[in-house]
């Protein structure tokens, strides 16, 4: 009565060709790393071949001449933590604010009306930040200090940066808000039930509980912030300068790697050599904090036995 | 008197306190909300003359003197009004219509982007004299704005006045269609690996950790690979969007793979028993049963990272892809610009003239993007299951 598949083998060879397919597409993520690591790497290693590494980590001067050129990248490096502190100190105070507003305090239509328009902001691409950047807030800052009388540079950090912070708010608010929900409500009863207000059991039980899925956010927008790119190359100075001045102008890594990759130099030069290194100390930072953030996240997870997120 | 044990005279003060912080945090959310607006409010008003230009009504000559210096044909005093470029169209004009030669015709034509500007009342370099014809010109309503079809229908130019999006807009599309092309199949088929087939092994996990990097790795690196990579090691074209569409196709991936993973794991796990049940292979139930119901998640993650890409500037700049196009690109291997990209490269112009031009630019770059996602949020909400 019941028939035997007769095609039973050949159906289950052509399922193995599928999942080796699958799998194949799978290995394109791994290829693509490692792609990114090699060719950063080698055009890095031709680049040290010919200039210090020791002098490209600590040297306080960054200068390309015809004959002689240096290659020291601490004013760079200090161009883009100056940058990316500000951004920060932005972003983070306004997207822990907009996400504890979302989560705790909003009602249901609230949410659905909020959500969307923060989607918006997360979606306007960097391009546009830049030349708001570079059109609106940058001669607004010079105004402004024109006014008590200090003297700020057109391309200063302070635009940059906080043109930066505010790309960077979508993304803090975002994973902040899902860190905050996650949070399980029986701790939200808990210290209801002992009589603490609203905003006590949001400051004293959920954000120290939420305190590692809210690091993991804030890396992550570090992160971003560093390797953000266009906003630099349309407001920010090209001139690596080291100053604790945000007013004045300072340049980042991702503006020096456009800098010397859009020039008409010979592409094994050490001018154009530079971007590469600059780009494996980029590649390495922005790994470094995605691991920590990972961590971070997991340890949330696990704590509260969480499964999604 | 029994004094009351729940009586805690702080309380005002901590009531205070809480509506203290519930402000503060309300004052965060409004100040992220004004900034859209804004921002928004800021770049539509500078946009928003891109819309119109300056025409003059002048006598046009169609002479053979014309077609060999084409300034001869405007009338001497309407020289620095009319635009260069325009007339640098007329030997091409007599040729598609011989019958033109030798004919005088009183035309509205295109107004340097001087008188363009002083129209506008924004910053400009017209002379006082000149200034007073344009004056003159206006009142006898031989100088006016024009509906600005030209942005539209034509491509870059160096002269602010002709300077369209089009080249940008055809760019972007073949740009795109490849990254789609390309991350569609390879997210999904990569997502329904981990979710339907994986086991639970060190390689699984490896893809996972690499997915997730690839997911925050700054897009300027992904530049660095398809200048070195694509360009240098595969000789692929330069500036083309073929090399600009594999660049943003790795770094649309992750995004497509990390919805589809999701939408592929509300699908219940009840449907894959009931398949089983009956005797299909895996293959049949992911193919015919799950993914079929996952597909609208899988879009919607889709719609989104073709967003992204559409608006990805920095891996694009380092691979070429802001030459200056004055045409529209044919095909996938010809040197093109796409929509960020020209607007990074007008906002450099030094005319102010293109300072409106890119605003234009940005308004057409965030209404593609905000109908796109406006697409996703619909997909979702339409074809939203709930189990």
């Amino acid at each position: 009565m019941f028939q035997t598949d007769t095609r039973k083998k050949p159906l289950f060879r052509k399922e193995n060709l599928t999942v080796a397919a699958l799998l194949l597409a799978s290995t394109l993520s791994i290829i693509t790393t490692i792609g990114i690591l090699f060719s950063i790497l080698f055009q890095a290693i031709e680049f040290f071949k010919l200039q210090s590494f020791w002098t490209f980590i600590t040297g306080t001067e960054w200068y390309v001449g015809h004959n002689k050129s240096v290659f020291g990248a601490v004013p760079i490096f200090a161009g883009t933590f100056m940058i990316t502190a500000i951004a920060l100190l932005v972003a983070i105070p306004v997207g822990l604010g907009n996400a504890i507003y979302l989560s705790e305090y909003a009602g249901k239509k609230t949410r659905n009306t909020l959500k969307p328009m923060l989607e918006i902001l997360a979606g306007i691409p960097t391009v546009v930040y830049g030349f708001f950047a570079a059109l609106t807030v940058a001669p607004a800052i010079v105004e402004l200090f024109e006014l008590i009388g200090i003297e700020a540079a057109y391309n200063s950090a302070l635009a940059c940066g906080l043109v930066m912070g505010v790309m960077i708010v979508p993304v803090i608010t975002s994973l902040s808000d899902d860190v905050l929900r996650a949070v399980p409500g029986s701790q939200r009863n808990a210290s209801f039930a002992l009589g603490m207000t609203h905003s006590e059991t949001i400051r004293h039980i959920i954000l120290p509980s939420a305190v590692p899925g809210i690091i993991s956010a804030s890396l992550l927008g570090f992160s971003k912030a560093i390797g953000e790119t266009m906003i630099v190359v349309m407001a920010a100075g090209l001139r690596p300068n080291l100053t604790w001045n945000p007013l004045e102008d300072m340049t980042t890594v991702t503006v020096r790697i456009v800098d010397s990759l859009v020039g008409d130099q010979a592409f094994d030069s050490p001018y154009t050599l530079s971007a590469f290194a600059l780009g494996l100390v980029l590649f390495v930072i922005t790994l470094v904090l995605n691991m920590i953030s990972l961590v971070q996240i997991r340890k949330f997870k696990k704590k509260y036995q969480i499964n999604s997120l | 008197m029994t004094s009351n044990p729940f009586n805690d005279p702080g309380l005002a003060k901590r009531h205070r306190k809480a509506r203290r912080f519930r402000r503060t945090t309300q004052l965060s959310i409004a100040v992220t909300m004004s900034f859209l607006l804004f921002f928004l409010f800021d770049m539509g008003r500078t946009a928003y003359p891109a819309l119109w230009q300056a025409y003059v009504e002048v006598e046009i000559t169609y002479s053979k003197a014309a077609t060999r210096f084409t300034s001869m044909a405007v009338g001497k005093d309407y020289r620095p009004l009319v635009s260069r470029a325009w007339l640098r169209n007329i030997p091409k004009k007599i040729e598609a219509d011989p019958s033109l030669m030798d004919t005088t015709q009183t035309q509205w034509v295109l107004a340097t982007a001087q008188v363009d500007q002083y129209m506008k009342e924004h910053h400009n370099t017209l002379k006082p004299d000149e200034a007073v014809q344009v004056e003159a010109l206006r009142e006898q309503g031989k100088v006016a704005l024009h509906w600005n079809t030209r942005f539209f229908s034509r491509g870059d130019s160096k002269i602010p006045e002709y300077a369209g999006i089009l080249s940008a807009i055809v760019g972007s599309v073949l740009t795109l269609i490849v990254t789609m092309a390309l991350a569609f199949p390879l997210g999904v088929m990569t997502a329904v690996y981990l979710e339907e087939f994986a086991r639970d092994n060190w390689f699984t996990r490896f893809v996972e950790v690499n997915i997730n990097n690839l997911a925050s790795i700054p897009s300027i690196l992904f530049g660095l690979l398809g200048l070195s990579v694509f360009i240098n090691l595969f000789g692929l074209p330069r500036s083309s969007p073929l090399v600009g569409g594999m660049t943003l196709a790795l770094m649309t991936l992750p995004i497509i793979i990390v919805s589809a993973r999701a939408a592929l794991r509300s699908v219940p796990a009840s449907i894959r028993q009931a398949g089983y049940g009956l005797g299909l292979t895996r293959q049949n139930i992911v193919k015919d049963h799950v993914l079929p119901v996952a597909m609208p998640g899988v879009l919607t993650g889709s719609i989104i990272g073709l967003a992204q890409a559409m608006g990805e500037t920095a891996p694009l700049i380092i691979i070429g892809m802001i030459a200056f196009i004055p045409d529209a690109p044919g095909s996938f291997t010809e040197a093109a610009t796409v929509l960020p990209a020209q607007v990074f490269t007008w906002s450099g112009m030094p005319e102010r003239a293109f300072v409106e031009k890119t605003a234009a630019g940005i308004m057409v770059i965030l209404l593609v993007m905000m109908t796109l996602n406006a697409a996703a949020i619909y997909l979702r909400k339409k074809y939203e299951i709930k189990w």
